[in-house]
């Protein structure tokens, strides 16, 4: 019984020296982002200023909303592209399948840096100009396999025999399609979306190899400034970022546990 | 007929990968066993048996080990108790715990060197206390923990995944057979859990050796690691034949740990999300 | 623990989306530039956003504005073509390099009128590496100096050899490009910075190794940054950042302040000029450019944000009289008698000084 409390006692130590860990990092960037002073080293009194520059500044903003919209696009695509795909996949012989399958864990198990450096070669050889389509043309390559593999457990659990029922029963192999099989992929098709939305959120080495003149994401902005000079605002942008994800977090918390009260 | 019809769907899908997969990666093969002129050579590849390529490489390896050895000992209990405190699937504590993964990657890595810093945070506060004050800025050790605090998430999250899996059934059934909390771990759970140790030890190793991020901005370029000298090669030394060969090393490992993901991870377990 | 993950993430891209939504129409009405584009390359913190701006403004050309960091980071990206640029602003021996491997245009300078306004002194100089002065606008001119914080160094610095004092061990800040770090020990040893003989170069990779512990980081534009904090007590550092830091320091209220010296071995006398890459698209607006930012108010505008000192002559003498005989920026001839310019050493040179340095690097 004593050992029992102990291990809890232990374990919730255990739990808060993580989370300390975890967080003393970017309960450092907030406090940075309302420091009056440039210095990171010095306090220089409470201000809110970086803020406002933040929306001033043209580069961060464009920045942060390169960043959505190259999420956004290569998740919708990628999503697209790789559920149509796992329907062809599903349909393949064994070892064509087996190929494929293989080749799409390339981009997820190769080094970030490899997999940048033979995008640029590729787009250089082929003189794309590098720029946002190249960006964006990477960031799809990479989340594509995220959604197939969210996809293809999804419609293996399917009942084949649904899917033929509904053809016996003269529906058309596309309305069958979207009627049987694709109620029952969706929750995998979302999370493929959203898993790829993540991933490209936070990349920066694919971006940093693929991206081209006068074109930043936060994460390149952020390497340019480390090496330059940080400016304040940059502070204030996480902060906000982590505040966004904090509150959605609560507020679906509390929604969901209103659904199950219910 | 049907069946063919349907294959095609995955056409838009090849043509992608073949395009910007392996086009781009047979790129890399060309560039890394040709010299400039374009004529056949192994020297690129060869050339990561160079003392300085060698030492890189080394210290990379070295590195990421030590890394991801921490994150797995920080990462096994903590997945324990986040699986003992029998919270419910979707519970706000276990989101805590993942929420800084949503923070960009750079700005993590940058809050760091404002704490470690000389004049930093952590030493104005060990001053403050009149403690001595902590001089790691700069320094391998200041990498790893970048590393480990960078990476540990994705060696909590597939740990966790397959300790969730384990029917608690199977733990009480071992000590009703009279195995201690020590038996029971040993015998039971970790050996239940190897499928997400081994994707948690892939995910966390492979970049943890391939970074020049992390040691770019915490290490003051004072450490060199094949990462970097492979960055180098492209951005600054502008010799693409050599990047390319040494980026055909990395590969190799790359493809030792899809092996070993392939034999104890079977079913993709720790993968999923 | 998935389903949430879901919610999550479906609350966030809809608010992304909502954004977005919102971001793209702003975004149309400003895109708009009827006179083409102009992709311009230089270094980072190089120039004052305003005068961008007002060339915007007055030619209705849009400037599609990047930066580097380094010369070498540059010219990969030149040579690469996976971007064009219309104009570009290289070191000396970095432009050599650019019109030895013909990757330059020649100016038509029918449409740079203001060039009347650079000291014919920095055209001359200018010659070293573009010898006709048919490829290279000087837009900046300087030295490499060390730059020292009074509260944490006593003695009086004059000489490269000081950043070998282990005194300042873990206080020290190297430039972490590969020439500016050579030049420091081969101006120390007594030897040509532009010299491609091995065994000095290894005596030059020796002395760097020994004092590689000494260094607290290799960094380039951070330097600035660490200096201003205290973060460092003595650093190599272009003379143009030598006002911007010694101000900041001056208005957060710290009790140091910061030197800045020109060692007395001689150092790195370096010119950053405007060039046109061979396969520019819209040359013509390159030349605007270039014209533009020689107009003495814009050039004297440009030199008071920017602080690397003006080879425009006619900006020069708008300055205040305190600024024109400030000799760490505007050093006399006399200061500057043991400095060279750097020169392009060929490919076998660059694999030699880029191999030398990575031993450093990895030591």
């Amino acid at each position: 019984m004593i050992y029992s409390k102990i291990r809890k006692v232990l374990g919730d130590f255990y739990l808060v020296f993580i989370l300390i860990f975890l967080y003393a990092p970017i309960a450092t960037l907030m406090i940075l982002s309302f420091n009056a002073s440039k210095s990171r080293n010095r306090w220089g009194g409470f201000t809110f200023d970086w803020y406002g520059e933040l929306f001033k500044s043209a580069t961060i903003m464009s920045a942060f909303r390169n960043t959505l919209v190259i999420a956004f696009l290569s998740a919708l695509i990628a999503t697209l592209i790789g559920t149509v795909a796992v329907i062809g996949i599903n349909n393949m012989r064994k070892v064509p399948k087996t190929v494929v399958m293989a080749v799409n864990n390339i981009p997820m198990l190769n080094a970030d840096i490899v997999t940048g450096i033979s995008l640029m070669l590729g787009f250089i050889a082929f003189g794309i100009s590098l720029g946002f389509k190249t960006i964006l043309i990477s960031h799809i390559t990479f989340n594509i396999p995220y959604v197939i593999l969210s996809v293809m457990p999804k419609l293996k659990q399917t009942e084949r025999v649904t899917y033929e029922a509904a053809l016996d029963l003269g529906a058309t192999p596309i309305m069958a399609f979207f009627k049987v099989v694709f109620p029952d992929i969706f929750p995998g098709v979302i999370s493929g979306f959203l898993l790829a939305f993540t991933m490209s959120l936070d990349d920066f080495i694919i971006t940093h190899f693929t991206k081209g003149a006068g074109i930043n994401t936060i994460s390149t902005l952020v390497y340019s400034e480390v090496r330059r000079g940080i400016k304040p605002s940059l502070y204030a942008l996480s902060t906000i970022i982590f505040a966004t994800v904090l509150i959605l977090l609560i507020v679906s918390n509390i929604a969901q546990n209103k659904i199950k009260k219910k | 007929m049907n069946k063919d019809l349907r294959k095609v769907l995955a056409f838009p899908y090849i043509l992608w990968m073949i395009g910007f997969t392996i086009i781009p990666l047979s790129l890399i093969f060309i560039y890394g066993l040709t010299d400039r002129n374009g004529s056949f050579t192994l020297s690129n590849v060869l050339s990561i048996f160079a003392k300085d390529h060698f030492k890189a490489l080394l210290l990379s390896i070295i590195l990421s080990i030590v890394s991801t050895a921490i994150c797995l000992v920080m990462a096994f209990p903590l997945a324990l108790t986040l699986k003992s405190k029998k919270l419910n699937k979707g519970s706000l504590i276990v989101f805590i715990f993942i929420l800084p993964m949503w923070m960009n990657f750079l700005l993590r890595t940058l809050a760091w060197l404002s704490l470690l810093e000389k004049n930093g945070i952590i030493n104005t506060i060990l001053n403050f206390l009149h403690l001595p004050s902590l001089n790691i800025i700069n320094t391998p050790a200041a990498i790893i923990l970048g590393m480990v605090y960078n990476y540990l998430p994705f060696m909590v999250l597939p740990i966790y995944n397959v300790l969730e899996k384990i029917d608690d059934n199977t733990i009480n059934a071992a000590r009703d057979l009279g195995a201690n909390t020590m038996q029971t771990l040993t015998k039971v759970i970790i050996p239940l859990s190897i499928p997400g140790i081994v994707s948690g030890i892939t995910m966390v190793f492979v970049p943890a050796l391939t970074t020049f991020v992390i040691s770019n901005i915490l290490g003051g370029s004072k450490v060199l690691l094949i990462g970097n000298v492979i960055e180098q090669e492209f951005t600054k030394g502008s010799n693409w034949n050599l990047g390319s060969g040494l980026s055909l090393v990395m590969m190799i490992f790359i493809l030792i740990s899809m092996a070993f993901i392939a034999k104890y991870d079977k079913d993709g377990e720790g993968m999923s999300v | 623990m998935k389903r949430k993950f879901v919610s999550i993430m479906t609350l966030m891209s809809m608010l992304s989306v909502a954004v977005l939504s919102g971001c793209g129409k702003s975004d149309a009405g400003a895109k708009a530039g009827s006179a083409g584009e102009l992709y311009v390359y230089n270094w980072g913190e190089y120039i004052d956003e305003s005068v961008v701006e007002e060339f915007e403004k007055e030619t209705g050309i849009k400037v599609v504005y990047d930066m580097f960091e380094t010369n070498e980071e540059m010219y990969p990206v030149l040579e690469a073509g996976g971007v064009v640029y219309d104009v570009v602003c290289p070191s000396d021996y970095m432009i050599e390099k650019m019109i030895q491997n013909d990757m330059l245009a020649e100016i038509d300078f029918n449409n740079v009128p203001n060039i009347k306004n650079i000291d014919t002194k920095y055209m001359d100089m200018a010659k070293s590496f573009d010898p006709e002065n048919k490829y290279a606008v000087p837009y900046t001119w300087g030295t490499v100096g060390i730059l020292y914080n009074t509260s944490m160094v006593d003695d009086e610095i004059t000489s490269w050899s000081d950043l070998w004092n282990p005194k300042y061990q873990g206080n020290i800040l190297m430039q972490d490009s590969v020439r500016d770090a050579f030049m420091v020990g081969e101006k120390m040893l007594g030897y040509s910075m532009n010299t491609t003989d091995k065994a000095e170069l290894e005596k030059v990779k020796e002395k760097l190794i020994e004092q590689k512990p000494l260094v607290q980081a290799y960094v380039i534009d951070q330097v600035r940054d660490k200096m201003i904090g205290g973060e460092a007590a003595i650093g190599v550092i272009y003379s143009g950042e030598m006002l911007y830091v010694q101000n900041e320091v001056a208005n957060s209220g710290e009790d140091f302040e910061l030197k800045y010296v020109i060692p007395k071995e001689g150092t790195n006398l370096w010119i950053d000029a405007w060039v046109i890459p061979k396969n520019a698209k819209n040359k013509e607006n390159a030349e605007k450019w270039i014209d533009f930012l020689n107009r003495p108010e814009i050039a004297k505008k440009n030199f008071e944000y920017i602080t690397y000192p003006t080879p425009n002559k006619a900006a020069f003498e708008l300055l205040d009289k305190e600024l024109q005989e400030n000799t760490a920026l505007f050093p006399t001839d006399d200061m500057l008698k043991n400095s060279e310019v750097f020169k392009y050493l060929g490919d076998e040179g660059d694999s030699l000084y880029n191999d030398l340095w990575k031993e450093v690097k990895g030591n």
